[in-house]
């Protein structure tokens, strides 16, 4: 596939005898929404933390826009257009909702060594930092601190941080994992928002959200992937009925 | 917000009264005491930059209280008593030893950190010792004090008592600036959630190490301040035990805030004073006062102002 961004090859890592990723290759297209479902334990988590860096595979590359990042940190992957959301929600808590946002535009603002002017009062931070917000549905709680967010609203900011760095390639891990009905609706119309716009990794264990927001869906069990294609496709293998679906139909 | 404004303005006019109230009443030593008292606070609010708002609990600040004290006590035993060269040396010799002392253990977190601080400080306190040239365990006194090219006579305890109280005052506006800047900002965000900070593209390496670095080298200035005060370095100045002190202040007073330190400076080290005043086991007493206080006080003393403890 000539025109995909980031590319997965054999990549492998165990945790003892436990190989969480095992031998897995992925290629996802610029502009596309690429689905990664799985039951538990599948290792999807685990594959995740070596996209964004947060975990070294033991063997494989990843090529980011023709680049080979499998030896870049966590940081310099988010240099390059990475960005992340984790399954368990990782917000600066101590902070309001605006500095959390804003700290992410300043991380992509040039190197942060500027010891004097008051980072709050710097309207190149603060500005996208709140019209971020606006679109992400927080505009009206920008002020609150993060800890005291609803746990839907702490995942739209997780996700407007996200968003706020530019990225290219949108990481999100559980998106919608704990939200009541009526948030994780919101939560799924914002991120169809971004269809085409972004290119989207998602791991997500709503099969509603899933077959909603997915052009391609690949079904990993015990660290490989047995199933790859259009949600269509992917739902009426058999395989993945047997190993995955099957329980739920 | 403005009551605490207040109440910390109150307390700075507090302090300048000191001396002529202290005049008046025929109670020099007060002088003396809270002098010594705002040199010590200036390490903590040093500390506070990287302990409060960093996160990194060095157990061994006291290090940089000795380099700049030892600064100023090796360029006068070679017969330089030119107070702006010793106190520039004593900022970047301290500068220089908590680079590599950071460039090693900003690395690690937690107890790792901790026992490497520890560690390092423990290795310059018994060079402090093994240094015979220097007085090794004795010590060396400090026949003439920094002289500031007749600007101010460090022998007068009342003109040096107002230089501490300026000092202090510029480490804590200086230390305010810092966390509220972006580098701070960082910092900050590092202490409340690397993980997210590494996604969002922060490396807090750098930073930790500057704002290392840059604690270090005003906890130096104490240091040189402190030779002056006591006229006398030892390698006491950089005793464990002294690392526990300047530590407890920070926690004492409250922890990423910016009267904290000072305050828990005053509170530790007056009480320490008052208590001595009344009995020989006074340490019998302090140690209970001091755990009471940190289960009651969870934001410190800073956290009793009006206002509260945010940091903000």
């Amino acid at each position: 596939m000539a025109d995909a961004i980031l590319e997965v090859r054999e990549l492998r890592k165990s945790f003892g005898a436990l190989a969480a990723t095992d031998g897995i290759s992925l290629e996802v297209r610029e502009g596309e929404t690429h689905a990664i479902i799985g039951p538990n334990g599948a290792g999807k988590t685990t594959l995740i933390s070596q996209l964004a860096g947060n975990l070294r595979p033991d063997s494989g590359s990843i090529r980011f826009a023709g680049e080979d990042v499998t030896r870049l940190s966590a940081p310099q992957r988010a240099h390059k257009g990475f960005a992340r959301s984790f399954q368990i929600t990782s917000i600066y808590r101590d902070f309001s909702a605006l500095d959390n946002v804003a700290l992410a535009v300043q991380a992509h603002d040039g190197h942060s060594f500027r010891f004097w002017r008051a980072a709050r009062e710097e309207r190149a931070l603060r500005e996208p930092a709140r019209a971020m917000l606006e679109e992400v549905g927080l505009g009206a709680r920008a002020g609150v601190l993060a800890a005291n967010l609803a746990h839907g609203e702490q995942r739209q900011l997780e996700v407007a941080m996200a968003l706020a760095t530019r990225p290219r390639l949108l990481l999100l891990d559980e998106p919608v994992a704990g939200m009541g009905l009526e948030e994780s609706q919101r939560m799924v119309q914002f991120l169809s928002g971004l269809k085409g716009k972004r290119t989207i990794i998602l791991v997500e264990h709503d099969m509603d959200a899933v077959f909603t927001l997915a052009d391609r869906v690949s079904v990993l069990v015990y660290g490989r992937i047995i199933a790859s294609g259009a949600p269509a496709e992917v739902r009426a293998n058999p395989e993945v009925r047997r190993a995955y679906l099957g329980e739920e139909s | 917000m403005r009551a605490r404004t207040l109440v910390l303005a109150a307390c700075v006019l507090l302090l300048l009264a000191v001396p002529p109230m202290a005049t008046a009443l025929g109670q020099l030593y007060y002088i003396d005491l809270i002098r010594r008292v705002m040199i010590f606070a200036i390490a903590a609010v040093s500390l506070n930059l990287i302990l409060g708002y960093g996160g990194l609990v060095s157990f061994g600040h006291a290090a940089y209280l000795g380099v700049g004290g030892y600064s100023v006590g090796i360029l006068a035993f070679y017969g330089v008593h030119n107070g702006w060269l010793q106190w520039s040396l004593a900022i970047l010799a301290s500068a220089l030893v908590a680079l590599v002392i950071g460039a090693i253990s900003v690395r690690t977190r937690g107890i790792y950190f901790i026992m490497i601080t520890l560690a390092f400080t423990q290795m310059l306190y018994y060079l402090g010792i093994s240094v015979e040239e220097y007085g090794g365990d004795d010590g060396m006194r400090l026949k003439v004090k920094s002289q500031f090219s007749g600007l101010i006579d460090l022998n007068d305890p009342v003109a040096s008592y107002y230089l501490a109280l300026a000092l202090l005052l510029g480490a804590i506006y200086l230390v305010n600036r810092l966390v509220n800047s972006r580098f701070g900002m960082v910092l900050r965000a590092a202490k409340s959630n690397e993980a997210r900070s590494r996604a969002i593209g922060f490396s807090p390496y750098p930073y930790h190490l500057a704002a290392f670095v840059i604690s270090g080298a005003l906890c130096g200035l104490a240091g040189a301040l402190l030779a002056n005060h006591t006229a006398y370095i030892t390698p006491a100045f950089m005793d464990w035990t002294r690392s526990g002190e300047i530590m407890f202040m920070v926690i004492l007073g409250g922890m990423a805030t910016a009267p904290g330190p000072a305050l828990g400076a005053f509170a530790l080290l007056v009480v320490e004073d008052l208590l001595a005043g009344l009995t020989q086991h006074w340490q019998v007493i302090l140690g209970p006062l001091l755990v009471l206080c940190v289960l009651f006080f969870r934001r410190g003393l800073a956290g009793l102002l009006p206002g509260g403890g945010k940091h903000g």
